[in-house]
């Protein structure tokens, strides 16, 4: 067994030392109470609330809902086994085509719009001389908002004939939509109102932009490349692990947008009965079935089937991401 | 020592996180492991509650006439709306609050799944005289002849016109409150002004899908069996009131835009639709009265009753009850809550104080409506005045004669599913994809699946 590799500067004496004892300890093995097994224990200790409270309150409910996702349970009474039933009631079920339909519209929109347009802020916020700490909180703020804040203000701001979002475009000639009654727009709508939490995404992207060795700006500029060039093969490549990243996160968080949606069209009876399904969001749809239609076997199953597509959808984004993504050191 | 040392940061480690983790966990009001002690206060049972709130004087004089009565004793009240994630994992988890207060329409599909509680016992042991509580509402809250809950407010709708828009169109508020509809179909069309992006002013906004079971009501159709197992949404009585209804809308063009035009106006403040005479009359739910009298008494408008094609009063009633949840640790104190809350007594003494308060402030009392007939009637004599603003005044009228004439749905099985049936149908033809009985005929497969599943799972 060796030391991982580590990226980064070469290793000091005091790693060396350090692997030196471990190697001696893992000679002498882990039956003994020597320093190796107090500090495990202690590891141990210290991780447990990280492991009881994903037992509980993640692994438990996974197996819990996997179970139920066979049975028929209406919260109340015991689950009465139903087999596959609801696998099979999820093939002809049309409102969770249509919600499924809509939940990838949503995220094909959302996420390459947020994840550029987060990187476009970053590059700005880079590039900032002074004032770069003020301008950081400035863009995160709005991540800070509660979700159904967020959904309460965008049903005011993207309301047709009243809304600023139209008055701001009429301010250009430009007769805005419909947003939150057309069907059409709907979606459109929802996804202008994820990017006010991009904040939270070119954060992360400033931190990137940081850590790109200044070296290779410099060596690439006496090569003769100009800025796009520069950003092209010099930026890009070395952010890239963080834009995987943030691919990954962002797609896994669409698919399962739930708390603006639900606040904008169906948190009042008002808005839920005449919003039709444009705005039915596969989370949404799995929230009706189990607690406003109280079928909890057949949201579980949803919740399977959910999980096995944002599976699939990651492991083509991880196999891509192979050929595509440049690791320093590895 | 080494050893035992070690075992022991590992069991404080894990007793820690679990004592975190417990004191984390819990939901709903009801008591705990000790209950009795930490319910009891000076030998009163302490009693929770879930989905009520205390915004006025009619919540707070009632919650303490109750905590003063001779039964009766304090109340732990968590504040909000009825929640039905919070509600279902507080009867799954065992730990329910003792009274729930919830929309009549949702009591059905409760008490089919066993989530709240028979009341028949307790009606007699504690001598609740639901001869005083109108039908509709005891209707509401029965299930296979058992009441499961107990009516508490009694809400209503009202036709509002808007005296400038009438006047304009060259109309009287008579014409407009007519229950022919080929006359509501005229003043509807001359009241509109505009179309699509351009709509000015709503000539007659029927208020559906909501309101559909109204409409349907007054064209005499039945969209629910008495016994409420079996839909009727295919009625022709039905797919005629929403032809109907629907036609109003596409008059004033594209639904998109009819639908931005209606949620682009200050509901509830000073530029409300009658304040910027941008809505000619629409059927909508009581309480807007009160919010008129507040914001804009004098915008110019006119209450009259809703009439059906044969011109006698209809009306829909809905609105809120008190139920006991499965597993509540004090029935039978929040049975007596439930009696307290709703008796005729206690409705009279909120009724005054909310009277007083409102006046002191300069405001406007015109009733509270209640599902208990006697509690109305003492309201009505005891303490409504005259406001001396003629429109309220008509408006207070006009709403205590509706009264007697409400129609409802009977309690369900699967209320919330039905009702997504029918207005996942309006929805879909007012956005044009389906005619009205082809959206109906969908609607009711949807809503009978549902009904005879509910019913299956019942047995």
């Amino acid at each position: 067994m060796t030391a991982p590799a580590a990226s980064g500067p070469p290793p000091t004496s005091v790693p060396v030392a350090t692997s030196a004892r471990a190697g001696s300890r893992r000679a002498r093995g882990w039956g003994g109470a020597g320093r190796g097994q107090r500090e495990g224990r202690w590891a141990l200790a210290f991780l447990s609330p990280w492991v009881i409270g994903f037992v509980v309150f993640t692994a438990g409910p996974m197996v819990a809902s996997l179970v139920l996702s066979f049975t028929d349970y209406d919260l109340v009474n015991s689950p009465r086994l139903v087999g596959t039933q609801n696998y099979r009631d999820l093939v002809s079920d049309p409102r969770l085509l249509t919600s499924m339909r809509n939940t990838v519209i949503y995220t094909v929109l959302h996420v390459p719009l947020a994840m550029l347009l987060a990187l476009g802020l970053a590059l700005v916020l880079n590039r900032l001389a002074r004032g770069q700490g003020f301008f950081r909180t400035l863009v995160y703020l709005p991540v800070m908002t509660p979700p159904v804040a967020i959904g309460a203000m965008f049903l005011l701001l993207l309301n047709g004939r009243s809304g600023l979002v139209n008055e701001v475009l009429s301010w250009v000639g430009i007769t805005g939509p419909a947003w939150t009654t057309d069907p059409a727009w709907i979606k459109p709508g929802l996804v202008l109102m994820s990017l006010w939490t991009i904040g939270g995404t070119a954060v992360i992207y400033l931190a990137a932009l940081k850590d790109v060795p200044v070296q290779l700006h410099e060596a690439a500029t006496l090569d003769g490349a100009n800025a796009w060039q520069r950003f092209r093969n010099v930026t890009l490549p070395m952010i890239s692990g963080t834009i995987y990243f943030t691919l990954i996160v962002n797609t896994i968080a669409s698919l399962q947008t739930f708390s603006e949606v639900y606040t904008m069209y169906f948190g009042n009876a008002a808005t839920a009965s005449s919003s039709g399904d444009a705005a039915l969001m596969y989370a949404v749809y799995l929230f009706q079935q189990a607690f406003q239609f109280l079928h909890m076997g057949y949201a579980s199953a949803m919740a399977w089937l959910l999980f096995l597509i944002i599976l699939l959808i990651t492991v083509v984004q991880v196999r891509v991401a192979r050929r595509r993504v440049y690791y320093e050191g590895g | 020592m080494g050893r035992s040392r070690s075992r022991s940061v590992v069991g404080a480690g894990t007793a820690l996180t679990a004592v975190t983790l417990a004191a984390c966990g819990g939901v709903g009001g009801g008591g705990g492991g000790s209950d009795q002690a930490a319910s009891s206060s000076g030998g009163k049972v302490t009693i929770s509650t879930m989905g009520f709130g205390l915004p006025d004087e009619i919540a707070t004089v009632r919650v303490k006439t109750y905590e003063n009565s001779a039964k009766g004793g304090p109340v732990k009240i968590t504040e909000g709306g009825f929640d039905e994630q919070q509600f279902l994992a507080a009867v799954a988890s065992g730990n329910p609050p003792d009274a729930v207060h919830l929309d009549r329409a949702k009591v059905g599909t409760y008490a089919a799944r066993g989530a709240i509680v028979p009341m028949d016992d307790c009606i007699a042991k504690s001598g609740i005289d639901m001869s005083q509580y109108r039908k509709p509402g005891v209707q509401q809250v029965t299930l296979d002849g058992k009441v499961y809950a107990i009516p508490e407010f009694y809400g209503m709708r009202l036709l509002i016109s808007d005296d400038a828009v009438v006047k304009k169109a060259g109309l009287t508020t008579k014409q407009v409150a007519s229950g022919d509809w080929d006359t509501i179909t005229m003043v509807n069309d001359k009241m509109t002004q505009g179309s699509g992006r351009n709509l000015k002013v709503i000539g007659y906004d029927p208020r559906i899908p909501e309101t559909l079971p109204l409409w349907a009501a007054a064209n005499g159709g039945q969209m629910l069996s008495a016994d409420g197992k079996t839909a009727s949404l295919g009625d022709p009585k039905v797919v005629e009131a929403l032809t109907f209804t629907t036609n109003l809308v596409k008059r004033a063009g594209k639904y998109s835009e009819f639908k931005a035009t209606r949620e682009g106006v200050d509901f509830f403040g000073k530029d409300n639709q009658y304040a910027t005479d941008t809505v000619g009359a629409m059927p909508i739910d009581d309480f807007y009265l009160n919010v008129l009298a507040d914001v804009s008494p004098k915008a110019g408008f006119t209450v009259s009753p809703i009439l059906d094609r044969q011109g006698k009063q209809i009306n829909y009633s809905g609105g809120s009850s008190w139920a006991i949840p499965k597993g509540a640790k004090h029935p039978e104190e929040a049975c007596e809550f439930a009696k307290v809350m709703t008796a005729a007594d206690t409705w009279v003494a909120a009724a005054k104080a909310r009277a007083e308060a409102l006046r002191a402030e300069g405001g406007y009392y015109l009733g509270t409506n209640t599902g208990n007939k006697v509690a109305d009637e003492r309201i009505r004599t005891e303490v409504f005045k005259p406001t001396g603003v003629p429109a309220l005044d008509n408006g207070a009228k006009v709403l205590q004669q509706a009264q007697d004439s409400a129609v409802t749905l009977p309690a369900t099985y699967a209320g919330s599913e039905f009702e997504k049936a029918y207005t996942d149908a309006v929805t879909r033809v007012l956005e044009g994809s389906q005619t009205p009985a082809q959206a109906l005929k969908q609607a009711q497969g949807e809503a009978q699946k549902a009904l005879d599943a509910a019913a299956k799972s019942r047995q």
